[in-house]
């Protein structure tokens, strides 16, 4: 038994090399840069920190950061579940069509994500002669910035639904239905209740990516300091202007999210496991 | 179980008897047309009318082609670097037992979660001359930040979760039956893992390097602070395009925007047929 144990697996020795150089690569790429994060953002002291946050540009930057998420998420929510019931639950043309659609934001760059925006709603774009003179502003204003977040954060709650949905199959919603309940108490109280945790892992990732996207809101928010910069791109403006304390130190709050989301994340993946479609995103 | 729950594809006929089906669709085909079809409609359309002579001149100029050779270089170096990482980051995270196990899973996830602009500028902390690493590395002559190692670096930081996260479960999946066939026939364990179970986990390996080339390709935020940004020597596709779009060359960034997301919706098909081909295979 013990002899066929060991030529199933590896020596100790051969273990704890593997080991120590997984746990090397990631703490040099991964670990390290996490905590210079908060080492840079405290090197002067916990007064120098709470100055940079509580400055005023400092303060729009996160006020816009939790509108513009409070927002996309319920959107892009709404319309993931809207999407994943279409998809699952019914039968039609085009479905897998459909399916691959959702998934395209995530192979776009972000920055060519937020730039098909301003051939829209730029002054030179489709929409552009229209807007301005309905002197409705979306580009290098805050329409523009939510716009550009859905369209990155949009495939994350559908991807997670679609794949749980499909394995959860249409039994329980049937059986609903012959006892004679209409469909939104259908998807209420039958539909909801399995796809609870799925719905928050998705809402969970599209946040995250909500509060934390740069390249495609870069592009369309025109950088109007205390106006149409995110946390995201207020570290971006303070880093090139050197002013490095500070922009780690509104770094260190998203970084902080990050931390947040991962723990909320893994437990969701410890407890619920059987309840996500693919603890792979 | 999964495949016999879903009804057949083939009974295109027979209506699901639940509801909802105009309301949920609608609503999606509203989503994806004013998130999604619309702006690439914008984008096309915009790239059509530059005609064929501007477009080439603007999508395949000196600067643009340095830039395309950066992202596509940068981020296959690094995906194959995360292909042989993440591969044994995966294997040790399933294979072996050891104090700290899950955190170190739940950190893997990192890329995923932290905005890239504060990876950009954390990874520029650590790997410029002064940073953690960077300082030792210059003392040896080795220079990380400012160059197309940083833009390396970045893509390795951005892409190793999508290795990890692809081999993981195939790799939990993967009895071990054949290994222990393998070692009553006598065979040595480096010879098992190279003849018997790097055959099952391959094509695995491949979709996650796919994956993170992809990514790292379109990649911004963490990419141009470590960069150095430099044309013909450190200026990603991206930046070029946000560059572009700042001198207000609206022609040129269309250009060079098409480029790349030709080359992601081609990437993003081809990821979708190798996958839909092992899913087969390992059903089978």
């Amino acid at each position: 038994m013990s002899a066929k144990n060991k030529a199933i697996s590896e020596s100790l020795a051969t273990k704890t090399v593997l080991i120590l150089v997984a746990l090397a690569y990631v703490s040099l790429i991964l670990l390290l840069p996490l905590l210079s994060v908060f080492s840079e953002a405290f090197r002067h002291g916990i007064a120098a920190f709470k100055a940079a946050i509580v400055e005023p540009d400092a303060r729009a930057a996160i006020k816009l950061t939790l509108t513009v998420a409070a927002i996309s998420v319920p959107i892009n929510m709404i319309c993931g579940v809207a999407a994943a019931w279409a998809v699952t639950k019914h039968d039609f043309r085009g479905k897998n069509l459909l399916i691959s659609l959702i998934d395209v934001p995530f192979s776009i760059s972000p920055v060519v994500a937020g730039m098909m925006y301003l051939l829209l709603f730029g002054a030179q774009g489709w929409f552009g002669d229209w807007l301005l003179a309905h002197d409705i502003r979306i580009a290098f204003a805050v329409p523009g910035i939510v716009l550009a977040t859905l369209v990155v954060t949009l495939p994350f709650v559908a991807r997670e639904l679609i794949p749980l949905m499909q394995s959860q199959g249409r039994e329980e919603e049937e059986a609903a239905l012959t006892l004679g309940a209409p469909g939104w108490r259908i998807f209420l109280w039958v539909t909801l209740p399995n796809i609870r945790w799925g719905l928050l892992y998705g809402v969970l990732l599209t946040n995250a990516r909500a509060m934390g996207e740069f390249g495609a809101v870069s592009v369309i928010s025109g950088h109007i300091r205390g106006e149409t910069n995110t946390m995201p791109l207020q570290v971006e403006v303070l880093y090139n202007e050197y002013n490095f304390a500070a922009a780690f130190a509104v770094a260190s709050l998203l970084a902080g999210l990050a931390l947040v989301t991962l723990v909320v994340k893994t437990l969701l993946e410890w407890r619920h496991g059987d309840q996500l479609a693919a603890a792979g995103h | 179980m999964a495949a016999t729950i879903i009804s057949p594809r083939k009974g295109r006929g027979r209506h699901s008897p639940l509801p909802g089906l105009p309301l949920t669709l609608g609503v999606t085909i509203l989503w994806l047309t004013i998130l999604l079809l619309l702006p690439l409609a914008a984008l096309f359309s915009k790239s059509v009318a530059l005609g064929p002579g501007h477009f080439i001149e603007a999508a395949f100029s000196r600067r643009a082609l340095a830039s395309y050779e950066l992202s596509f270089g940068a981020a296959l170096i690094a995906a194959a670097i995360n292909a042989v990482f993440g591969l044994l980051v995966a294997w040790v995270l399933v294979r072996y037992r050891f104090p700290g196990r899950r955190l170190f899973g739940a950190v893997v996830d990192l890329p995923f979660a932290l905005p890239t602009a504060v990876a950009g500028i954390a990874l520029t902390a650590v790997y410029a001359n002064t940073g953690w690493v960077g300082k030792p590395a210059a003392a040896l002559g080795l220079q990380l930040a400012y160059n197309p190692v940083g833009v390396v670096i970045a893509l390795t930081f951005i892409g190793l979760p999508f290795v990890v996260r692809t081999v993981e479960p195939v790799l939990a999946d993967l009895g071990k039956g054949i290994e222990e066939a393998a070692a009553t026939l006598g065979a040595r364990r480096w010879i098992i893992f190279r003849r018997v179970i790097l055959p099952e986990i391959f094509p695995s390996v491949v979709t996650g390097f796919a994956l993170a080339f992809a990514r790292g390709v379109g990649e911004y935020g963490s990419v141009i602070f470590i960069a150095g940004n430099m044309p013909f020597k450190s200026e990603i596709a991206p930046l070029l395009i946000v560059t572009k779009l700042e001198e207000y060359d609206y022609a040129g960034a269309t250009a060079i925007a098409t480029v790349l997301l030709l080359a992601s919706l081609v990437l993003l098909l081809l990821i979708n047929i190798w996958q839909g081909r092992e899913h087969r295979r390992r059903a089978l």
